[in-house]
């Protein structure tokens, strides 16, 4: 079997569309969450959104390839092209046959869908862009960034929902274990702030409905009311430890353990006790080879929905048993709100640069606790505090729990 | 704007091309590299700018022919 590190990161996010700007924003809590810019809102009583700022996408790719994404794939392409740059891995070395992409997305094109459905509407049947169909599925992000990089070994998406991110990570963290390629580029890829993804999930009641930026997305708040939409991606590059030597490559962290369960209960509701995501940690710390004592963070889904943040709560005290008072829990959704299919990935580039610097994010805007959500929250303000061991959240609709967990890197 | 500018401007813009480059004797499959999409979206937005419908792609292959074409539609 295969150890597996961290050799590249790339993300595209609404705190600035590199890791630095993203990393930074999160470790001096700053909010990347804003006014809702790009429709008005108003009828749905949405009026915030965790939107990507001045990206072009021209800017990182040719212009017709730009005009032929989506921009959830050019978001992920974004991302992409960053992580395998970081990575500094060069095709002449490394066999592109040995390289593959696992990158979903929740929804996929939802602008493309949008905007087709309005024009067939409109114009009829016959008047459909022939782009429509590969800008809008789903895996398109997947197909577009073995394109753009060159990867030929394994190439898929997974469709999670809010946990395709994470999943994508802990399959091609297998991937690489069980040795079937050496390098993965691993992520989520999400662009859903448009009319009808807004209004589907203000249908469910699931978005908050507050004005204020700063107290919209406010993880196990006793205030919170909803999650934040937010868009952009993550993706980071896995690598055998075998090959990440071989080529001297700079090393992040390492990827050790990974789980995932179904709830088998509800579609849009996550069991009330949480038993489907405390047995996704439970797997992922076995495969690690750790106990809860060892892990000094958790990266919470931590939506900011009344249901989520409690019975995540539930599941790291069912996971955790005593050591749930003693691990430091945050959500950096209160920072970026929701990327759904994006959200595992952003998150678990937080938590492998949580392990490398020694410095855990905030949850920010925390400031009326609830008595059902009891366990250290890092509130508001980034904590320094040297951690051997992180695990990653992330909670789906359809009752979907992916796990990972990272480990420091602290040499072989 | 004549046909021959509105056609022009459409696959300058979805080829990413100049405008001297996309000229009436243009073979925009040979001379621009116009894959198979390429080709389907020029004659989406063709469609879409006149609110003409063309029927096949057969024996387009030139700028001037797409033009002719348009303007055959449109007189008729």
């Amino acid at each position: 079997m295969e150890r597996v590190v961290i050799t590249g990161l790339g993300a595209i996010t609404p705190l600035g569309n590199s890791v630095q700007e993203f990393w930074d924003g999160l470790k001096e809590g700053r909010n990347g969450i804003g006014p809702l810019t790009k429709f008005d809102g108003e009828a749905i009583d949405v009026h915030v959104a965790g939107e990507v700022k001045g990206f072009v996408a021209k800017e990182v790719m040719d212009r017709k390839s730009a005009k032929r994404m989506d921009p959830f794939s050019q978001y992920g392409v974004a991302a992409a092209l960053e992580a395998v740059k970081d990575s500094q891995i060069d095709l002449d070395v490394t066999d592109p046959e040995r390289m593959g992409v696992i990158v979903g997305s929740g929804i996929g094109g939802l602008n493309a869908m949008q905007d087709q459905i309005i024009k067939m509407h409109e114009k009829g049947l016959d008047r459909v862009a022939p782009f429509f169909v590969p800008m809008a599925i789903g895996n398109m992000v997947a197909g577009n960034i073995s394109i753009a990089t060159g990867a030929k070994g394994p190439n898929l998406s997974i469709v999670t929902a809010c946990a395709s991110g994470n999943n994508s990570i802990g399959e091609a963290f297998r991937t690489i274990k069980h040795g079937y390629a050496d390098v993965m580029l691993a992520g989520g890829a999400e662009a859903s702030i448009n009319e009808i993804g807004m209004s589907g999930f203000a249908a469910l009641n699931a978005l908050s409905t507050n004005e204020d930026p700063n107290a919209a997305s406010i993880p196990f708040d006793k205030n919170r009311h909803g999650f934040v939409m937010g868009e952009g991606a993550g993706v980071i590059v896995l690598e055998s430890l075998t090959s990440a030597l071989n080529r001297n490559a700079k090393i992040y962290g390492e990827i050790t353990g990974y789980g995932a369960t179904g709830d088998s209960f509800h579609m849009t509701a996550p069991s009330p006790d949480g038993s489907g995501a405390a047995r996704a940690m439970k797997l992922a710390m076995s495969e690690a080879g750790i106990t809860p004592s060892d892990v000094g963070y958790i990266n919470a889904h931590g939506t900011s929905t009344p249901a989520n943040d409690v019975s995540e709560t539930e599941a790291i005290k069912a996971a955790f048993g005593d050591d749930a008072k003693n691990v430091a829990v945050s959500s950096t959704k209160s920072m970026t709100g929701h990327l759904l299919g994006g959200a595992g990935a952003i998150e678990a580039i937080a938590a492998v640069k949580a392990l490398q610097e020694g410095i855990m994010p905030p949850t920010i805007n925390l400031t009326t606790p609830d008595e059902a959500c009891d366990l250290d929250y890092i509130e508001n303000k980034s904590r320094e505090k040297e951690i051997k061991y992180a695990l990653n959240n992330s909670l789906g609709f359809g009752g979907h729990n992916a796990v990972t967990c990272f480990k420091k890197w602290e040499g072989q | 704007m004549t046909t021959f500018e509105k056609i022009q401007e459409i696959i300058v813009d979805q080829l990413d091309k100049e405008e001297s480059e996309v000229q009436r004797t243009t073979n925009f499959r040979e001379e621009l590299e116009a894959d198979s999409l390429d080709l389907f979206q020029i004659i989406n937005d063709i469609e879409d700018e006149f609110d003409i419908k063309i029927e096949s792609e057969e024996g387009l292959s030139t700028v001037e022919d797409l033009v002719k074409y348009v303007e055959g539609q449109l007189e008729a």
